[in-house]
């Protein structure tokens, strides 16, 4: 009884630990913006208001950007998702030469630092017109979603029993037909997690979105809370941005909420299974 | 409705393994075939082989005349029950019957309900239409994965070891349904088993396999009471046949307990032979005691010590330990292990009356002409008869 009540000790100063900073961008969210200049800084807002949001709502700035995010995170992810599907069904069903080498190939791209990418990516896009543009984000964000998404699912197909597809087959099923009508149902929460994994890379990635990005065409809103400003020089634009980085963790934390026990089985599967 | 005609049928995997080789079998329309054998024989295999789901190395797979060999499992038009059922855990159970049809297209809807209301009738399956495979017990379960093979008009059944995952009760249940529904349909049908009952109680004939060769393929009736050889004998019948080692001394066959005299056709199947296993089922002894006086002659009688006695209600039985020499003992040994057993001492398996009080000793006497002699080397049956009845 005693060592589990300090593993509820110990477990409330980590929660209350990883929390602070969420709640603190909480409530800078919500202080009006002479609260930061106040000179008597304290925790919560004097007044609590949600003029900074409204405000936010109305600058075109964060709108574009949002909808940058968006569009972004989305197509990036439909299409990790679904090439990564025919990937990673091949890997688990198919044996090929060169399979092992494409799997841990695959893996280096992941582990490839991203700093390091940025400069020839930056030059490169400007030479082929994409720089600015939603493909010049879309195309990075999938090259390093890819490996993690593929071998997320390929452990998702590997749980598969082989005599489902099989089963399919003897009934009648072409190898498209079973793919579509027995694996893919199966697969599903698998697909899920994978989708839900590649949509959080997207949508919390900065070091491409600040570095591939110059106006309002592509950027996306971690790299446009940068450029806030204040209603005036004289006004600190810290609530702004605080309530714009609210705006933006809202669907992770939802989704997070929602799918936890899928996302840890995702995380999981695709750490011990590989 | 077709017959199934396997001709020099090889597999062999990546390292040259030759998990099938050779095998030559004819499955006769609306025959119930079984593939028997114990664990990696190959039976499994074979079945894949005909469904599609396995290449085939060499050989000729013929169904209802066409040669399929390079045929994909959904142009073969048979219908398979997998060990583990394999059903669409997506899908209710009426779906999962009606995959098949739906995969046909052209079917109107009504068709297939019809279709799919007739085959969950005959297997009492109606009021469970409605429900997920994941809520349905082992049985019900496995009448699906049936009802999904009937729906359409198969050429042929094949079945994999489907009630290896029934505990024993049910697995005697269905077991007579599957043969009632086959013998209901005419439908030919492979069944793959390593459980002998079945292969007993189901078939019409019986394909024993040993090591991707078929050893023996005949009626259950034949196989049990004239096996080709040492294996088919130790694998077929249940508590299995005694091998005893026996050695030709004169006009004597004789065994660690007692000697035989020979009998007139022995020494011409024998030939020069001096030291042979003998096969005896555990129902050709009797207690001497039982036996009608006028029989006696036929047999010898004997006494043994009794280690220890099974009775299981309507049958018992008495374990007799005997000592054996050292070569045979291992010649044994490695065909025990062969047909997953372990059978650690020497002693033979009697049938005795169920009323019998035998405890310690007994007298037994033993019906001569139900002795199987075997070459020790090759572990051919030497007084094989060639029946007629298959």
């Amino acid at each position: 009884m005693k060592t589990s009540r300090w593993w509820t000790v110990a477990g409330l100063v980590i929660v209350a630990y990883s929390l602070f900073p969420l709640v603190w961008m909480l409530s800078l969210s919500m202080k009006p913006p002479s609260d930061i200049v106040s000179g008597e800084p304290q925790f919560l807002p004097t007044t609590w208001t949600f003029d900074n949001f409204t405000e936010v709502f109305s600058q075109s700035l964060f709108t574009r950007a949002l909808i940058n995010s968006i569009g972004i995170a989305l197509i990036a992810t439909l299409f990790a998702v679904v090439v990564a599907m025919f990937a990673a069904y091949a890997i688990a069903r198919l044996d090929f030469r060169g399979k092992r080498l494409l799997l841990s190939l695959a893996l280096g791209i992941a582990m490839f630092p991203q700093a390091a990418l940025v400069g020839p990516l930056f030059n490169m896009w400007r030479g082929l017109g994409i720089y600015d543009t939603w493909l010049g984000l879309i195309i990075p964000y999938l090259t390093f979603a890819l490996p993690l998404s593929i071998w997320t699912m390929s452990a998702f197909f590997r749980q598969i029993p082989w005599e489902m597809e099989q089963a399919a087959q003897v009934d009648g099923a072409t190898a498209w037909q079973a793919f579509r009508k027995v694996i893919v149902p199966l697969a599903a929460p698998g697909v899920f997690t994978t989708a839900i994994l590649t949509f959080f890379f997207c949508w919390n990635d900065f070091l491409f979105a600040i570095s591939l990005t110059s106006t309002d065409a592509a950027r996306t809103v971690p790299a446009a809370l940068a450029f806030f400003q204040g209603a005036s020089q004289f006004e600190s634009p810290v609530p702004y941005i605080m309530a714009a980085a609210v705006v933006v963790t809202i669907p992770v934390v939802i989704l997070v909420l929602a799918f936890q026990r899928r996302i840890v089985a995702g995380l999981t599967s695709g750490a011990v299974k590989g | 409705m077709a017959e199934i005609t396997m001709k020099n049928i090889v597999k062999k995997y990546g390292d040259g393994f030759p998990a099938v080789n050779d095998v030559s079998l004819d499955v006769a329309d609306g025959e119930f075939m079984i593939l028997v054998g114990p664990s990696g024989c190959g039976k499994s295999t074979l079945l894949r082989m005909i469904v599609g789901l396995e290449d085939i190395t060499s050989g000729d797979m013929v169904i209802g005349g066409t040669r399929v060999n390079d045929k994909a499992p959904r142009d073969r038009n048979l219908s398979m029950v997998f060990q583990n059922y394999a059903l669409y855990p997506h899908l209710s159970v009426f779906e999962n019957i009606a995959f098949p049809l739906r995969l046909r297209g052209g079917l109107p809807e009504e068709e297939i309900r019809k279709r799919v209301q007739e085959a969950a009738e005959t297997l009492e399956l109606t009021e469970h239409l409605d429900r997920k495979p994941a809520n349905l017990s082992g049985g019900q379960r496995q009448r699906v994965a049936m009802g999904r093979a009937i729906v359409r008009q198969a050429d042929a059944f094949l079945f994999d070891e489907p009630l290896s995952n029934l505990d024993a009760k049910l697995r005697g249940q269905m077991r007579m349904e599957i043969l009632r529904l086959q013998r209901r349909l005419g439908i030919t049908t492979v069944y793959v088993t390593h459980d002998q009952t079945e292969a007993m109680t189901l078939g019409d004939r019986v394909a024993v396999l040993r090591r991707g060769i078929l050893q023996q393929v005949a009626s259950p009736r034949e196989l049990y009471e004239q096996p080709v050889n040492l294996f088919v004998a130790g694998f077929i019948g249940s508590p299995p046949m005694n091998m005893v080692p026996a050695s030709v001394e004169g006009d004597e066959l004789k065994m660690p307990f007692t000697s035989v005299p020979m009998r007139d056709e022995w020494p011409a199947a024998i030939g020069d032979r001096t030291v042979l296993i003998a096969g005896i089922r555990p129902g050709s002894f009797e207690e001497a005691s039982m036996v009608d006086s006028d029989k006696v002659d036929q047999g010898v009688t004997f006494d043994v010590s009794v280690d220890v006695t099974e009775w299981l209600g309507n049958e018992q039985y008495a374990f007799v330990p005997y000592d054996a020499p050292e070569d045979i003992t291992a010649t044994l040994a490695e065909l025990q292990t062969e047909l997953d057993s372990e059978q650690t001492r020497t002693q033979m398996i009697v049938a005795v009356d169920p009323m019998s009080r035998v405890k310690d000793s007994a007298t037994l006497w033993l019906d001569s002409s139900r002795i199987h002699l075997f070459d020790p080397e090759s572990g051919e049956n030497l007084t094989r008869v060639e029946s007629s009845d298959s």
